[in-house]
């Protein structure tokens, strides 16, 4: 596996051209453009105008009810004004479909953490979809010195394009855990917008499992100098599956921190995934620190992974600045080393397959949900769990 | 009491280019209890020999048989091997990222052995065998091979060789890039497992100062993919003084 870890020549502003939930700000795609070009938009079509569709709603795990609410939507149709946590997170769509979605869901999954509650059990979000077809708006807000674990599981039957708003407040520490897990049919295009407040921590985890096209837009800005944010994803995709990760860090505060980590296998020959990593360090974002990494796994020949990072530095004055991709084999020397110590080759697989996601998942604090994950990515290679625990 | 008997054994690497043959007729067998010298000059085939044992997949057996009791080990899968009783300990161990060595270890002795060795014996197990080897408590939270110092990932093959306990060991150039000390550990390694299981060792080496810490019951050179010339442990006393020219110039 060949490792790159060097600072490219500066692109063109990193940052959108066009903030606007109105969809008419935003062109059409057509594919040509920077941001649309690795995507099969043909696929997608209809997700770049306003249709006829049902809205997402969410029922909750015991437990969360106070945190997790619906709000209904007033005047979907028009771009109505910001809710509250869109206006604390200075969020606005940035690309046409999640405008489109702005504009068009009837309601809203709303969970808030109250300022300096400490969530010790995990709040689990179950979206559920309204139709074949949905629209969605999530907006996740968690209020100063709080801390909690939030998982977001999407309903994988049925269509949806949606935005997810986070703002996370001075000093509170908030992980979100988005999971896209369940049948291989249906499309999904995201975009999610985290704000990190003062001194604040953010860790997002996106799991990407199911679905036969989905393309997620998360992106990361601070609201504060001190704030560290972080985007991991562990995604696998297998039988034509495409999905697409763009990602953006706008460095646009002084002393703040940003890791980004995805890591993707791939399996058979239609399977195509794009990771984009871009990072904008402003020339304000004085004495941050940055690294982004993207790893994939190739676990036969014919997928298709591209890997694009982009690191952009307004300012020289950093603690840090890297970034790291990589795609390589599944490595046949592992294999052998790990079946001549008598271990089958269905284990061994899923050993050297569950190392190689391990250190994102490492990241999940809760080990209930740590497992909960790492069974479902080895349920989806197909292998029956593992009898030996680490 | 077990057996691994290898009868006119020929096979070839497996590239691109097409199929190289390497090994040219081995007659050997091994015996519990006993150690099997194997020296000879690089590229002579040597560990060819050791790969072919363990069944990796880029060679290819063209003629002859290996058994192991009378079983055909040529049938058998890898982990079939490693499960009848075989053990490689490779001159190149492979890292493994994310998978911790205590993992590992559990892993291959719950299969080694049929079943999962019960928790509090084997976590002694463990540690008794690391100190043995002289290893760091430490070391079985580090990933398989990750970062290992050429003596680290000799002694942790080692380390494996005493927990799966096969009938049958082959160590393939174990004692190379090794300094003196971690040669005398890792040699008080063998010689243990061998002491305490009675297994046979087929010792792969270059060099002859292994040798003077395991002590092989019969020599054996290797030179242009067969043995061609085996002798008592004096053998390896005039290979010392001589080198390998006198067989290399034979080819």
């Amino acid at each position: 596996m060949s490792t790159t870890t060097a600072l490219t020549d500066p692109p063109s502003d990193l940052a959108p051209r066009i903030r606007s939930n109105d969809p008419d700000a935003h062109e059409v795609p057509n594919g040509r453009e920077e941001e649309w070009r690795f995507t099969p938009i043909a696929r997608i079509a209809d997700f770049f105008e306003a249709q006829a569709w049902a809205s997402i709603g969410a029922e909750c795990g015991e437990g969360a009810e106070e945190f997790v609410s619906i709000r209904e939507v007033d005047d979907p149709s028009g771009a109505s004004a910001a809710s509250a946590v869109e206006q604390a997170a200075g969020w606005q769509a940035t690309d046409r479909p999640s405008a489109v979605a702005r504009s068009n869901a009837a309601q809203v999954v709303a969970v808030s953490i109250p300022a300096e509650r400490e969530v010790a059990d995990v709040i689990v979000v179950d979206l559920q979809a309204g139709g074949e077809a949905n629209y969605a708006r999530i907006e996740i807000e968690a209020g100063p010195f709080s801390k909690a674990t939030v998982v977001l599981r999407h309903d994988m039957t049925a269509d949806a394009n949606g935005v997810i708003v986070t703002n996370v407040s001075d000093q509170a520490n908030l992980t979100v855990l988005n999971m896209y897990d369940g049948p291989r049919m249906s499309r999904h295009a995201w975009q999610w917008a985290a704000t990190v407040g003062r001194d604040a921590t953010f860790l997002g985890l996106t799991i990407t499992l199911g679905g036969s096209f989905v393309r997620l837009v998360p992106s990361v800005r601070y609201a504060g100098p001190g704030g560290s944010g972080e985007m991991l994803g562990a995604f696998l995709a297998t039988d034509g599956q495409f999905q697409e990760f763009r990602l953006l860090v706008d460095h646009n505060e002084p002393h703040c921190t940003s890791n980004v980590v995805f890591k993707g296998a791939l399996a058979g020959s239609d399977t195509h995934t794009v990771w984009i990593g871009d990072v904008l360090v402003r020339r304000e974002a004085v004495g941050i620190e940055t690294y982004e990494m993207n790893r994939n796994l190739l676990l036969e020949d014919g997928p298709r992974a591209d890997s694009v990072p982009n690191l952009e530095l307004e300012t020289g004055d950093v603690v840090g600045a890297g970034h790291a991709s990589a795609t390589g084999r599944f490595d046949d020397e592992q294999l052998f080393y790990l079946q001549s110590r008598g271990i089958p080759e269905a284990l061994a697989r899923q050993l050297v397959v569950r190392g190689f996601f391990v250190d994102v998942l490492d990241k999940v604090a809760d080990e209930t949900l740590r497992a909960d994950v790492l069974r479902r990515i080895e349920e989806r290679i197909g292998m029956e769990a593992l009898e030996v625990s680490a | 009491m077990s057996t691994l008997e290898i009868k006119d054994l020929h096979a070839s690497v497996v590239t691109d280019a097409g199929e190289t043959p390497i090994l040219k007729g081995v007659d050997l067998t091994v015996e519990s209890g006993k150690i099997q010298a194997v020296m000879g000059p690089n590229g002579s085939g040597k560990s060819t020999l050791a790969y072919v044992i363990a069944g990796h997949p880029k060679y290819q057996v063209t003629s002859g048989s290996i058994t192991l009791d009378g079983q055909d080990v040529l049938e058998m899968s890898v982990d079939e091997r490693a499960r009848a009783g075989l053990f490689l300990a490779m001159q190149y161990p492979v890292e493994i990222p994310g998978v911790s060595v205590s993992n590992f270890l559990r892993t291959s002795a719950t299969a080694v052995r049929g079943e999962a060795p019960k928790l509090r014996t084997w976590i002694k197990e463990v540690k008794d065998s690391m100190a043995d080897l002289q290893m760091d408590a430490a070391f079985a939270e580090r990933n398989v091979n990750e970062g290992f110092s050429g003596g680290e990932k000799k002694r942790h093959e080692i380390l494996q060789l005493s927990l799966l306990k096969p009938k049958i060991a082959i160590l393939d150039e174990t004692d190379s890039g090794l300094d003196v000390d971690a040669l005398r550990v890792v040699s008080e390694g063998v010689n243990k497992v061998k002491a305490d299981t009675d297994s046979g060792i087929l010792l792969i080496t270059h060099y002859t100062r292994i040798l003077r810490y395991i002590k092989p019951d019969v020599v054996n050179v290797f030179a242009g993919g067969r043995i061609v010339e085996t002798g008592g442990p004096e053998l390896a006393e005039a290979l010392e003084s001589e080198g390998y020219e006198r067989y290399t110039a034979k080819v």
